[in-house]
């Protein structure tokens, strides 16, 4: 983990579809929590989780259901970051084939396959790490601190130059982006 | 958590496939299931109205594209129904929005 963050949940699964609901459920709650995150971030994160739970899962297999799948998410005042790590036999990045465009069309053939673009798409930082033993995702999105998890004792609005804080993390009045 | 299917064939030579519900890895092959059997009746016209889905990952993606080309194979279409902008954006982020004809209402899918 880059840097130094809290941890706000660690949820462990079995490597089974129905639990993919549970995680997506759980995350996007402490999602959430962090108030400064604008709700379509949220359901950004909350589709690529259910995408990296959903291989981790099928990484898995039928057969192995004794090993679990382990989600975190962990905070610091300028990210949130969510890790899915499973115990699958792992694989190579750099064999993932890109898909055709989407004029060609050969892209039908690909009904699977399109959970890693989507995470791409969705987050701010992802990254992939991979062996024989499993495979780690670590997804980050960028968000300013909350204003109420300062603290009412660290909160002197006087001293506060809202307008300039949005506008120094691109987001407007309502904390979208 | 179960994933609602409603099959509404009184609009022939449409068939409308009403979805609710969320869309991923345990839920999509219950719609695989509906749309490989409407499709072995027959049927060449599926209007799949996602107006009812709150939740549709990669996995939902690719169940609808599997229906899209078999239906295709069949000389036959799969449409789709949607506004929600969560879901439009899955299909957008994917490039799918151009593969598949989405309308904004039922009827402008079966007048089409």
């Amino acid at each position: 983990m880059p840097g130094s963050t809290d941890v706000v949940l660690s949820l462990e699964i079995p490597p089974r579809a129905e639990f993919v609901a549970v995680a997506r459920l759980v995350v996007s709650t402490a999602a959430k929590s962090r108030r400064s995150l604008a709700d379509d971030r949220v359901a950004d994160l909350t589709l690529a989780l259910s995408e990296a739970c959903t291989n981790a899962i099928e990484a898995h297999g039928a057969k192995d259901e004794v090993e679990r799948v382990t989600i975190r998410v962990d905070e610091d005042d300028e990210r949130l970051v969510v890790t899915v790590e499973d115990r699958g036999p792992g694989f190579d990045l750099m064999e993932l084939s890109a898909h055709p465009a989407v004029t060609d069309p050969d892209r039908l053939n690909f009904e699977r396959g399109l959970g890693i673009p989507i995470i791409r798409n969705l987050v701010d930082e992802v990254t992939f790490s991979s062996d024989d033993s499993g495979t780690t995702v670590t997804m980050v999105l960028h968000c300013p601190p909350s204003l109420g998890e300062l603290g009412p004792d660290l909160l002197d609005l006087d001293e506060i130059d809202l307008e300039a804080a949005w506008d120094d993390a691109g987001l407007d009045e309502e904390g979208s982006r | 958590m179960d994933l609602g299917i409603e099959v509404d064939e009184a609009r022939q030579p449409f068939v409308v496939v009403a979805v609710r519900g969320e869309v991923d890895i345990a839920t999509a092959p219950k719609l695989r299931e509906t749309l490989v059997e409407l499709a072995s009746q027959g049927a060449q016209k599926v209007v799949v109205d996602l107006e009812g889905v709150d939740f549709l990952d990669s996995t939902g993606l690719g169940v609808l594209i599997g229906g899209m080309k078999r239906l295709r194979g069949l000389d036959g279409d799969l449409t789709l129904v949607c506004t929600q902008p969560r879901i439009l954006k899955v299909f957008e982020i994917t490039g799918l929005n151009r593969a598949f004809t989405i309308h904004e209402t039922v009827d402008a899918a079966v007048a089409g």
